[in-house]
């Protein structure tokens, strides 16, 4: 008795650890996010009316739909862990964690859509057009698109931490006693929203 | 918490969202992007204490994290601004 309660407290210390560790590592995305949006306040501070004028060119339809996307993607995973750690029902886990994976590919798809209109009317780093316009409009799109670029990197890399958290609860690996790797897995996938959180008022909501 | 709790922030987030599309859409002018921020920020609270569940966090290491990151960007973004603005 005595030697399978202390098992259980070696794992309960496990898990501490490891969400410890992947809070450390959320600290540390953060701050890298935190670099760019420093260098996007002191050039939309410096170039006001360009950064207007480019926020004008974003769907603000497609923004605010993505917005939605990604919250209700954040409610579906919350769900998926609650389903399993709490009531212990391994069917709606499965269930939810797959919304959550089709929500990021929803992300995606509306995000590939944007950037492919971007590029059809020239509004690319490097793009002749782009070029010949204003200092802070090539500033605009090309923090636009390095910070909503390496956001969208971090949703592809958030399925496929939960798609594999997904097969593990499936082949029976992570059990409502063991949810540590989904618990990581979603704590990552919520800080991927919260990045959203602000990147979109920034980019699409310029007044 | 319980699922109703979950959908009932996630409705809230959705309000703040329409809240937010709204005011850019008024035009505040300069003051705008400090609304639209102070609305971010509360919509980031309700994802780390509801849904990342800092609030029934007991260990003070966890809820001690966020408060030094966000300290930490508050003076790189606050010495930067000293140095744009009086240079």
């Amino acid at each position: 008795m005595s030697s399978s309660h202390s098992t259980s407290a070696d794992i309960q210390g496990e898990g501490v650890r490891a969400r410890l560790g992947l809070w450390l590592f959320l600290l540390s995305e953060i701050l890298l996010f935190g670099g760019m949006f420093l260098l996007y306040a002191m050039y939309r501070y410096k170039y006001a009316p360009d950064f207007h004028a480019g926020s004008q060119e974003l769907s603000r339809f497609d923004g605010t739909l993505n917005t939605i996307v990604l919250l209700t993607s954040s409610l579906t995973v919350v769900v998926a862990l609650h389903s399993l750690h709490v009531k212990h029902n391994v069917r709606r886990t499965a269930i939810f964690l797959a919304a959550t994976i089709a929500l990021g590919l929803t992300f995606l798809v509306v995000k590939s859509f944007e950037w492919t209109a971007k590029f059809e009317h020239g509004l690319y780093p490097g793009a002749k057009f782009l070029l010949s316009q204003s200092h802070g409009l090539i500033l605009f799109f090309g923090l636009y698109f390095t910070m909503t670029g390496l956001h969208a990197l971090h949703v592809m890399v958030g399925m496929g931490v939960l798609s594999g958290v997904l097969n593990f609860v499936l082949r029976g690996k992570i059990t409502p006693d063991h949810v540590t790797i989904m618990e990581n897995g979603a704590l990552y996938w919520h800080l991927v929203d919260i990045i959203w959180i602000f990147l979109f008022p920034l980019f699409y909501l310029i007044t | 918490m319980t699922y109703p709790r979950y959908v009932f922030v996630w409705v809230a987030l959705v309000v703040l969202t329409a809240i937010t599309v709204t005011t850019a859409s008024l035009n505040f002018g300069r003051v705008g992007i400090l609304i639209v921020l102070a609305i971010a920020a509360v919509k980031s609270t309700l994802v780390l204490l509801y849904f990342m569940n800092l609030l029934f966090e007991k260990r003070l290491m966890f809820k001690i994290l966020v408060p030094i990151a966000i300290g930490v960007l508050t003076i790189f973004i606050a010495l930067t601004y000293t140095d744009v603005l009086y240079r």
